[in-house]
């Protein structure tokens, strides 16, 4: 598949850029965070934005999806993420509802997907234990029990798990395997505690105490499957972070065009153009490889692992860069939180640390190639 | 579609039928694929052959049109004929600055009679062209160059000194930029002259670089006559042409196992290979974890940077014209391959740091003189730090 948009996928890109300047800047996000709105969305905008079948992109039109791919979910997720978008479409479609589409069995697929599509349900995955990114420690327990399973355990930095109508989680099952279950809000022994985030992302710390649960299709057939999810997640996060890659640095550019000190624009001094151009650079780069990974995703390719994590070190290690260098050349005025420049590098944290930073994806990516 | 079938099945069979099997084998260096010229010294008969008959067939340079030595292939079917080449494992037949970079601007901005006289001894490998740009006082300043031709009736009389000319003592014809107005504006006064080395006036001499190599000369002009049509476009209207040029150039020095990059073809083992050998360790992660690291980053960007190529032709593939990525091509690239070939020295720990001679391995010798070479990458070309301003300007649109 080609790494340019298509004709159809720009006119996605167009419709989404409209709507989410019209419904969802960077102002839109700055009040949901000044009024502490409870849910930290607008479920009247969720429902709009529902209504022109985003949050059913990448499902089969049999669940009342769009029956397209990941590279259109990257198209809208990019644009959402330039403005720092406050909504639930990367939690519930990119993560849980991908994990329901790849693992779910048919009647699963049928029920959820169906409800993500007409703006009903929301999702979110469990999967982070440790501080740090490690998906390799699951301490969570799953154990049988007359009607399904029950869960034990803790998992932190659920995005989106304050509002989730169901939780989709790994849990480790007696035999040692590593499987996803289905948790709906409000179980017996359920524990959400919604986390304030330094960027003001809507994330929980979820205990389940002997929690209900259902088996995501068959929870000792999906090690593999909790991989593929995870990769897909990194891959739609890396989308949404592009988009906060480019906005930051072209507000930024656009800062350097403008401020006069000396008696002329600071954008004349060659100091300040030169990082501008290796930015560039990397912000080429970082598009690049995340418009390959996506269609990674949608093609089947074999080195989806390596791809995903190509995109989401590389996109980390960029967001982080353009936060910091955002703040850098705004000078004082960065530092002030009146100026948008600070809440991307906020958002570049978490975005960053969230599903491995560049350190564990270049250690991942040695791993996956053997070295 | 057919006819572009019709097109492939012929080329195969003639490929087939006239290429030496001696020219199917992966070329071991640059010297293995034929430079031409007058004085050119043929590694093999097969050599020699290959190209002939490729020259014969217009295939050196199979876009140009036939009446200045190419097939007047269409893009399509020029690649169609990379293809097939690739799939028999044909070497190049013809590698030259004439190709690539002066080719190029004869057919845009030359008079149709300098074409046919110019362009068809490129085809052919008769003459071998280098490159006269830099100048000691006009290296990053490259518009500031003094090299002097001052008219005299039918000849333009040339008097200065360029550097960095490549292979210029193995050339037979330069292209030059010269000063042909002193009184305008340093852009406004240069002039492209086409000037035959074997005027007793020219001289060069090869420059020793850091690696021991010498591929560039110091090239001197003392009262050479150049005829007037041998000037390309009007008179002090050669800036234009010389960016033109210099774009092929880094167009070539930016594509990865391109002329820019022989090396690049080379087979070798990979770097996490090499480095599990040099370390003396076995299966598992890399016991330096920090190496380990250094690796991954390096195949990372690399990766990156082959999708950004991707992406770029994919645009071009579309009709969607030159996007501002390609702006970064050469200073991506040429980083890159900086850091690749300190990274091969690095890893090879001792086996790395022989010069010459018993001891060392010649791939190991190699990598030391490469990883020395490769520092010219950012200098050459057009410095890094130029590039840096260029897209600061033309892709940032940063004001002066």
């Amino acid at each position: 598949m080609s790494l340019i948009l298509s004709e159809e996928q720009e006119l996605l890109r167009d419709t989404a850029r409209d709507f989410v300047q019209e419904h969802l800047s960077v102002k839109a996000f700055r009040a949901i965070r000044d009024q502490d709105v409870a849910d930290g969305f607008d479920r009247k905008i969720w429902a709009e934005l529902c209504e022109l079948g985003w949050a059913g992109i990448p499902f089969s039109e049999e669940v009342g999806g769009a029956g397209l791919g990941f590279a259109e979910l990257g198209v809208v997720l990019e644009e959402l993420g330039r403005t720092l978008a406050p909504t639930p479409l990367l939690a519930t479609v990119a993560l849980g509802g991908t994990a329901v589409a790849l693992a779910g069995n048919e009647t699963q697929q049928k029920e959820i997907l169906t409800a993500v599509c007409a703006g009903e349900r929301l999702l979110a995955l469990a999967f982070q234990e440790t501080p740090r990114f490690n998906p390799e420690v699951v301490e969570t327990r799953a154990e049988t029990a007359a009607d399904g399973y029950t869960l034990t355990g803790e998992k932190r930095l659920v995005v989106d798990g304050h509002v989730a109508d169901t939780l989709v989680v790994t849990a480790r099952s007696a035999d040692g395997s590593v499987g996803l279950f289905l948790v709906d809000a409000g179980a017996a022994g359920l524990s959400v505690e919604r986390t304030r985030m330094v960027d003001s992302r809507n994330a929980a710390n979820v205990r389940f105490d002997g929690t209900p649960a259902q088996a995501l299709g068959d929870p000792t057939a999906s090690a593999a499957v909790v991989d593929e999810v995870l990769d897909r997640a990194m891959i739609a996060l890396s989308a949404e972070m592009l988009g906060g890659i480019q906005e930051s640095f072209e507000r930024t550019l656009q800062y350097l065009k403008d401020r006069d000190q000396f008696g002329v624009k600071i954008g004349t001094f060659q100091a300040l153009k030169h990082r501008a151009a290796d930015w560039f650079c990397e912000v080429e780069l970082a598009r690049s490889i995340v418009l390959m990974a996506l269609r990674g995703v949608d093609d089947a390719a074999p080195n989806l692992p390596q791809l995903a994590s190509a995109a989401k070190a590389r996109t980390s290690d960029v967001y982080i860069q353009s936060g910091e260098e955002g703040v850098q050349l705004f000078g004082g005025i960065g530092m002030t939180d009146e100026e948008d420049i600070g809440l991307y590098l906020k958002r570049a944290r978490v975005t960053e640390l969230w599903l491995g930073d560049g350190d564990y994806h270049r250690h991942r990516f040695a791993t996956l190639e053997g070295y | 579609m057919a006819d572009l079938d019709t097109f492939r099945s012929e080329t195969r069979s003639w490929l087939e039928a006239n290429c030496p099997a001696e020219m199917r084998t992966p070329p071991k260096s640059a010297f293995d694929v034929a430079w031409g010229g007058r004085k050119a010294e043929w590694a093999s008969p097969e050599q020699k052959q290959w190209l002939d008959v490729m020259a014969e067939k217009g295939f050196t340079v199979p876009t140009w049109p036939k009446d200045c030595g190419g097939a007047g292939l269409s893009k399509a079917e020029a690649k169609v004929l990379k293809q097939e080449m690739r799939a028999l494992g044909c070497r190049p037949p013809l590698m030259s600055f004439g190709i690539t970079m002066l080719g190029p601007v004869v057919l845009e901005y030359g008079t149709d009679e300098q074409k046919r006289k110019f362009l068809p001894p490129i085809a052919r490998g008769d003459i071998r062209w280098c490159q006269g740009y830099s100048e000691p006082g006009a290296g990053s300043d490259l518009a500031s160059l003094q090299c002097k031709a001052e008219r005299d009736g039918d000849d333009y009389v040339v008097n200065g000194q360029k550097v960095w000319t490549s292979e210029a003592h193995l050339s037979d014809w330069i292209f030059c930029l010269v000063r042909t107005n002193s009184d305008a504006s340093k852009h406004d006064g240069i002039s492209f002259l086409l000037i035959d080395m074997d005027d007793p006036g020219v001289e060069a001499t090869p420059i020793e670089l850091i690696s021991g190599a010498s591929m560039f000369c110091q090239t001197f002009f003392d009262n050479v006559r150049v005829p007037v049509n041998h000037r390309i476009g009007a008179e002090n209207a050669g800036w234009t042409i010389a960016k033109k040029l210099l774009q092929h150039e880094r167009e070539m020095l930016s594509d990865p196992g391109g002329s820019g990059s022989p090396t690049g073809a080379r087979k070798r083992g990979t770097l996490a290979d090499d480095a599990r050998l040099s370390l003396g360790a076995s299966e598992g992660p890399l016991p330096d974890t920090a190496l380990r690291e250094r690796i991954a980053r390096l195949e990372l960007d690399t990766l990156c940077y082959k999708a950004t190529l991707t992406r770029s032709a994919d645009g071009a593939k579309a009709g969607r014209g030159v996007g501002p990525e390609t702006s970064m091509f050469k200073l991506y690239m040429s980083e890159l391959n900086k850091r690749k070939s300190d990274l091969r020295v690095r890893i090879r720990g001792a086996n790395g740091l022989g010069w010459t001679g018993e001891g060392f391995a010649r791939d190991d010798l190699a990598a030391t003189r490469e990883w020395l070479n490769s520092k010219a990458e950012s200098i050459a070309g057009g410095t890094s730090e130029i590039q840096r301003n260029i897209i600061a300007k033309r892709v940032l649109g940063l004001p002066d």
